[in-house]
C-alpha cells in the first residue's frame, strides 16, 4: 500500500491510476488522521518551491510525515517538487525546504555552459543512469528513460546521496537517496514502462 | 542524452475526434478515450488534446471530458480550447493535465500568459499559435480556428509570449494542417534559433521521414502530427497508430 499525500500539488489521479494498473494499492491522505500508519509514502508536487513549503505546512500534514518519515523511517518518495523540498533550500525561493536530505536546489541555467544554448524547461524524455547501487532503477538500471519538466535541479551537499544522474548540458542529479528517503526529479507517473517499474521496486523496498 | 518528442495531436469535435485538412473538412476519426487508451499501449511520448470547438463557441473548457482523458492518460497531457483564465489552467492542472495550451485569449490579452504562468508555473504553460505563411513571406498568426488574422507575426510574437512567461511554443501551420507533405522546416528552425523555450511544431507531417526531416535540421524538437497517427495509407483509412521504440529510435539517430 502507498500512500500518496494531496497537499493541493501534483498529479495524484496519475499515481493512483498507475499504481491501480500495476497491483499496487493506494490511499489518498489530506490530512495527518490519513497519513497515521502509512507504510510507503509519494510525496508528489509541481511548480514552485516556496508555494510547495506553504502548501505542506498548511496541510497540517507535516508533523505526521516527519514522524513517519524521520522517527519510523517509513520510506519516502518525494517527486518533482516534491523530491526538491527534501532539500534545505532552493534558489528559486526564500522559504526553507524539509531538510531532509542536505542540499540546495539550484537553477539548471546557472548550471549550463554559456555557449549550451538549450532550451528551458528540460522538457521531455531523456536517460537516466544510476549511481551508488540500482536503487529503483533495480531490474532496468541499463536502459532506464523518464520523462522531465523542469527549470530547477537539486544539488546534492554530499555525492553519496546521489541515487541516479542525468545529462542536459551538465551531468545533475536527478534521483537522490538517503536512507529512507527518496527523491526524483522526473515523472515516474507519465512515463510509461520505466515509471511504473520504479514504483513497483519502491512499493518493495 | 535528451530526446525529440513525437507526439500525437487529437483534435476534438462535437465529442468526438476529428481530423482537418487546412482547418477546414473536418473528417470523423473516432472516440477521444479510445485514442488516449491506444497511445497509452504504444507508449507514446506526450499527448495534446485541443477542443476546437470553445473558443468558436465563447465557452469554457469541458472539464468533465477532461477529467476523463486526463484519468486515462499514462503520458504527459497537454490541453488546449477555451482557456481564457489562470483559474482554469490551475482547474486543468489539478484534473491532472500537465500542460495548458492557450491561443487566441494570450493573443488578445498577452499578460495572460504571465497570470498563467505564475499560477501553475512556466513549465505547464504553453501557448499555439496557428499561422498562414502569405506570398510575401509573412507567418501571420491567426485565431479562432484559422478564420480570424491578427496582423502578429508568429516568431516575433512567440518571443514576446516567451518573456511573459511561457514555457513552450506551439507552432501550427494552417497551410500544411492535414496534407501530410512535411513541415514548415524554415519557420521551425527560425523559432528555434530565436527562443529559448523549447518548441513543438504541427501541420504536414505524413510520415516518420518528415519527422527526421524536422530533427535533423532543428534537433530536439517536438514533433506534433495528427494526420500520420490517425490515418493509414494513401486512401487515409482511419487507423490510429504510433511509430515503434525502435522506428522512433532510427529517427532520432538523425539528431546525432
Amino acid at each position: 500500500m502507498i500512500t500518496i499525500i494531496d497537499y493541493g500539488l501534483g498529479n495524484i489521479l496519475a499515481f493512483v491510476n498507475l499504481c491501480k494498473r500495476i497491483g499496487i494499492q493506494t490511499k489518498v491522505a489530506h490530512d495527518a488522521a490519513e497519513l497515521v500508519g502509512a507504510e510507503r509514502i509519494v510525496l508528489p508536487g509541481v511548480g514552485a518551491f516556496d508555494h510547495a513549503m506553504e502548501l505542506l505546512q498548511a496541510s497540517g500534514m507535516q508533523p505526521t510525515l516527519e514522524e513517519l518519515v524521520l522517527d519510523r523511517k517509513v520510506p519516502v518518495l518525494g517527486v518533482c517538487v516534491g523530491m526538491q523540498i527534501l532539500a534545505n533550500a532552493s534558489d528559486e525561493g526564500v522559504r526553507e525546504g524539509l531538510g531532509w536530505i542536505p542540499g540546495r536546489v539550484r537553477a539548471l541555467r546557472s548550471a549550463l555552459p554559456h555557449n549550451a544554448r538549450l532550451p528551458l524547461p528540460h522538457m521531455g524524455w531523456n536517460d537516466v543512469k544510476p549511481v551508488n547501487g540500482p536503487s529503483l532503477l533495480e531490474g532496468f538500471e541499463n536502459e532506464a528513460r523518464f520523462y522531465f519538466l523542469h527549470s530547477y535541479y537539486f544539488e546534492c551537499a554530499s555525492p553519496e546521496h546521489v541515487a541516479g544522474t542525468c545529462d542536459y548540458g551538465v551531468t545533475f542529479a536527478c534521483m537522490v537517496r538517503c536512507g529512507n528517503i527518496y527523491g526524483v526529479q522526473f515523472h515516474p507517473e507519465k512515463s510509461h514502462r520505466f515509471g511504473a517499474g520504479l514504483l513497483k521496486t519502491f512499493s518493495r523496498v | 542524452m535528451l530526446r525529440p518528442r513525437i507526439i500525437p495531436c487529437l483534435l476534438v469535435h462535437n465529442n468526438g475526434l476529428v481530423k482537418s485538412v487546412r482547418f477546414k473538412d473536418y473528417k470523423y476519426v473516432g472516440d477521444p478515450i479510445n485514442a488516449v487508451k491506444i497511445f497509452n499501449e504504444k507508449e507514446a511520448d506526450e499527448l495534446i488534446v485541443l477542443d476546437i470547438d470553445a473558443t468558436a463557441e465563447g465557452r469554457e473548457p469541458d472539464f468533465k471530458m477532461i477529467a476523463h482523458l486526463a484519468n486515462e492518460c499514462r503520458m504527459p497531457l497537454c490541453y488546449g480550447g477555451g482557456v481564457k483564465t489562470a483559474e482554469q489552467a490551475k482547474q486543468l492542472v489539478r484534473l491532472g493535465v500537465e500542460k495548458v495550451a492557450v491561443s487566441s485569449a494570450a493573443i488578445e490579452t498577452p499578460q495572460l500568459i504571465s497570470r498563467i504562468a505564475e499560477e501553475v508555473g512556466r513549465q505547464s504553460c504553453v501557448v499555439v499559435l496557428d499561422y498562414k505563411h502569405s506570398k510575401t513571406g509573412a507567418y501571420e498568426v491567426y485565431t479562432h480556428n484559422g478564420t480570424r488574422a491578427t496582423g502578429r507575426d508568429a516568431v516575433a510574437f512567440a518571443r514576446q509570449l516567451e518573456a511573459l512567461g511561457a514555457g513552450e511554443v506551439l507552432v501550427n501551420s494552417i497551410d500544411n494542417d492535414g496534407v501530410m507533405k512535411g513541415y514548415d522546416v524554415p519557420l521551425a528552425r527560425r523559432l528555434k534559433e530565436s527562443l529559448d523555450v523549447p518548441i513543438s511544431v504541427l501541420g504536414g507531417a505524413g510520415t516518420l521521414d518528415h519527422v527526421r526531416e524536422l530533427i535533423s535540421a532543428c534537433g530536439v524538437i517536438g514533433a506534433a502530427a495528427g494526420s500520420m497517427f490517425v490515418f493509414k495509407g494513401s486512401l487515409k483509412a482511419v487507423l490510429i497508430n504510433y511509430p515503434a521504440e525502435n522506428r522512433k529510435n532510427e529517427v532520432f539517430a538523425a539528431t546525432r
